[in-house]
């Protein structure tokens, strides 16, 4: 039972580092990237063939790939989404959901549609907890997953630049008016977002599978945790992408793992009956 | 739902276009008389599908603004049901498919009292989440056919909807997708599509003049959950075979919301429009690039949907109408 929820909260930690890069984009900029998961794909392969190829191992190409993910993030912002920005909220919607079939198809025909691992990482192993034995790249990518959302909060809720980035997110024109260019901002929010997202796909080579689809498995859990956690909320992502963790954990234990999945959503769909902008959202 | 009365306003004209679209339905009717190529009338059957499925989809999408990711559920449902009722109890499809409607009537009813509240990107998650458990339910539920899937009996029994052949599908096609367009037509042009539009545009404005919200957008929904669980119901008995994958597929659920997008959101004639241009364009790249195992087809379905949201947002009906009055 303990050992099946500590499990669980681990790999919350996962979901939750997952979610945080989507959080902020959303928070900030009031676009949901429906592409996010196959950043994500993007990310673990960089960091797969990194390793194949170039013999680097993903901690240490991690930071590698979270700046080539923040540059893709740009470019993503500049060429789609700013062109979009004013119009309905449905044309990005659809924007970044065809964005994220390309992505995956892309990856279907170049990389094959092949269940990939790395073998042997500088991660593998296990460290045993209180007579548990967990995973060593797990236990790592969750600490690092609670790292990356502290220091976010930090940047966005402490720092003279995320007031900057909160102004934006609160009126575009007026944050214009008192010299925040917000387009520069809103670009800026998207290589952060990207590069948290990067991070966590490098890390998660380290003991999950690389697929072209991959991005679906996490994708929408990380939609579910950013929209429990609520709008733009970092810490509610967090505590959502937990509490995921741990909803399938119980349900795996109690019911059967089938049907894990199933009440994560019924969860969500109660969630939004009570509090219908998410845990943490501002009302 | 009354057609329009004269209560309703001084928009009542005469209902020129349902006779447009009984002339339409009968040209179309008569395409089987001309073309024998089973393969161009099945882009056009799936072509009037999707028309329909994204007119069902605008009454909530589009008049009353709300985005449903997750209109595949109710095309699930409404197929599951039919060919269950078909499987088991050796209900005719002529019963099951209404049937097929009823329930999915009755799953809209009971998932819009807590999520039409919701606005913006979280009903447009509400109705994923909804659609993931619908898949994740029916792959785990051993007696509707688990992961693998349901079949439809072989046979020609035209009482219950089996055919040897594809034309006559075709014809039912045709004459649902009538009918789903004057419903939509006097729905749209009735009391109820005002309020729609009304709690659209503002809803506490709306609200505030005595619009009883909340009933009508359930309306809305339960009303657009019905006519695809019908077509929902059709699509099964046409394919013969449905498996969860497929029925509850997310892919056919934006395919419906792009298909409205594409023609024009919030008009009569967009959906029609937009898949008769999407449907032989993704149906052309499945038979050309599909079978190289390559998902080619899928490349150019999410490159038709970044093309069209980045440079026809308004969809077709607007390239129409930037060349005169919008005479709608």
């Amino acid at each position: 039972m303990i050992e099946a929820l500590t499990a669980g909260l681990f790999n919350g930690l996962i979901y939750a580092a997952v979610a945080v890069g989507l959080a902020l984009i959303w928070g900030i900029t009031d676009v949901i990237n429906f592409a996010h998961g196959e950043f994500l794909m993007l990310g673990m392969y960089a960091a797969y063939w990194l390793y194949t190829l170039g013999r680097i191992d993903p901690t240490l190409s991690a930071p590698l790939v979270a700046v080539a993910l923040a540059f893709f993030g740009f470019m993503v912002y500049a060429l789609v989404i700013r062109r979009l920005q004013r119009g309905p909220a449905m044309a990005i919607i659809l924007a970044t959901f065809g964005l994220g079939l390309v992505l995956r198809q892309l990856a279907f025909i170049f990389f094959s549609p092949d269940y990939r691992s790395l073998p042997d990482t500088l991660l593998s192993g296990s460290v045993s907890l209180a007579g548990m034995s967990l995973g060593r790249p797990q236990v790592v990518t969750g600490l690092v997953a609670l790292a990356v959302v502290a220091a976010l909060f930090v940047l966005v809720y402490r720092t003279r630049w995320g007031h900057a980035l909160q102004a934006v997110a609160e009126d575009r024109q007026v944050a214009a008016l008192v010299g925040i260019p917000p387009d520069r901002v809103n670009a800026q929010v998207w290589m952060l977002g990207s590069a948290a997202v990067g991070l966590a796909g490098a890390l998660l080579t380290t003991f999950f599978y690389v697929f072209p689809s991959v991005g679906t498995v996490f994708g929408l859990l990380a939609f579910v945790a950013v929209c429990m956690g609520g709008f733009g909320s970092l810490p509610g992502a967090c505590i959502a992408g937990i509490a995921i963790g741990l909803i399938e954990a119980m349900t795996g234990y109690l019911a059967a793992p089938a049907l894990k999945t199933v009440s994560v959503y019924i969860l969500f769909i109660l969630v939004l009956w009570y509090r219908p902008r998410g845990l943490f959202g501002r009302w | 739902m009354t057609p329009a009365s004269s209560l309703s306003g001084p928009a009542w004209r005469p209902p020129w276009p349902l006779a447009a679209a009984a002339a339409a339905a009968a040209l179309l009717a008569l395409v089987p008389a001309v073309v024998s190529d089973a393969f161009t009338l099945q882009v056009l059957l799936l072509a009037i599908m999707f028309g329909a499925l994204g007119a069902c989809w605008n009454l909530v999408g589009g008049f009353l603004g709300r985005i449903s990711f997750g209109h595949g559920v109710f095309v699930g449902v409404g197929g599951y049901a039919t060919l269950l009722l078909l499987h088991h109890l050796k209900l005719t499809p002529l019963l099951g498919i209404p049937l097929g409607g009823l329930l999915c009537a009755a799953v809209a009813w009971l998932v819009g009292g807590p999520t039409l509240r919701l606005s913006g990107h979280y009903f447009a998650m509400a109705t994923i989440a909804l659609l993931q458990i619908g898949l994740l339910l029916m792959i785990n539920w051993e007696w509707a056919g688990g992961a693998v899937g349901l079949e439809a009996p072989l046979g020609d029994r035209p009482w219950m909807l089996l055919f040897r052949t594809k034309v006559p599908y075709y014809w039912i096609a045709v004459g649902l997708a009538f009918v789903t367009y004057c419903v939509t037509y006097l729905l749209v042009h009735s009391r109820t599509g005002f309020y729609w539009r009304a709690i659209n545009g503002d809803e506490e404005a709306a609200c505030s003049l005595g619009v009883p919200a909340e009933r009508y957008k359930r309306l809305a929904f339960v009303l657009s959950a019905a006519l695809t669980g019908v077509w929902g119901g059709f699509f099964a008995m046409y394919v013969g075979f449905i498996d969860p994958e497929s029925m509850f597929s997310l892919t056919m659920s934006v395919q419906i919301v792009l298909v409205a997008i594409l023609g024009g959101v919030g008009t009569l004639v967009g959906p029609w429009l937009g898949a008769a241009v999407l449907l032989p364009l993704s149906e052309g790249t499945r038979v050309l690039w599909g079978s190289s195992g390559l998902g080619l087809d899928l490349l150019v379905f999410g490159l038709a949907i970044l093309l069209v949201t980045l440079f026809l947002p308004g969809g077709l009906v607007t390239l129409w109408r930037r060349r005169g009055p919008a005479g709608r």
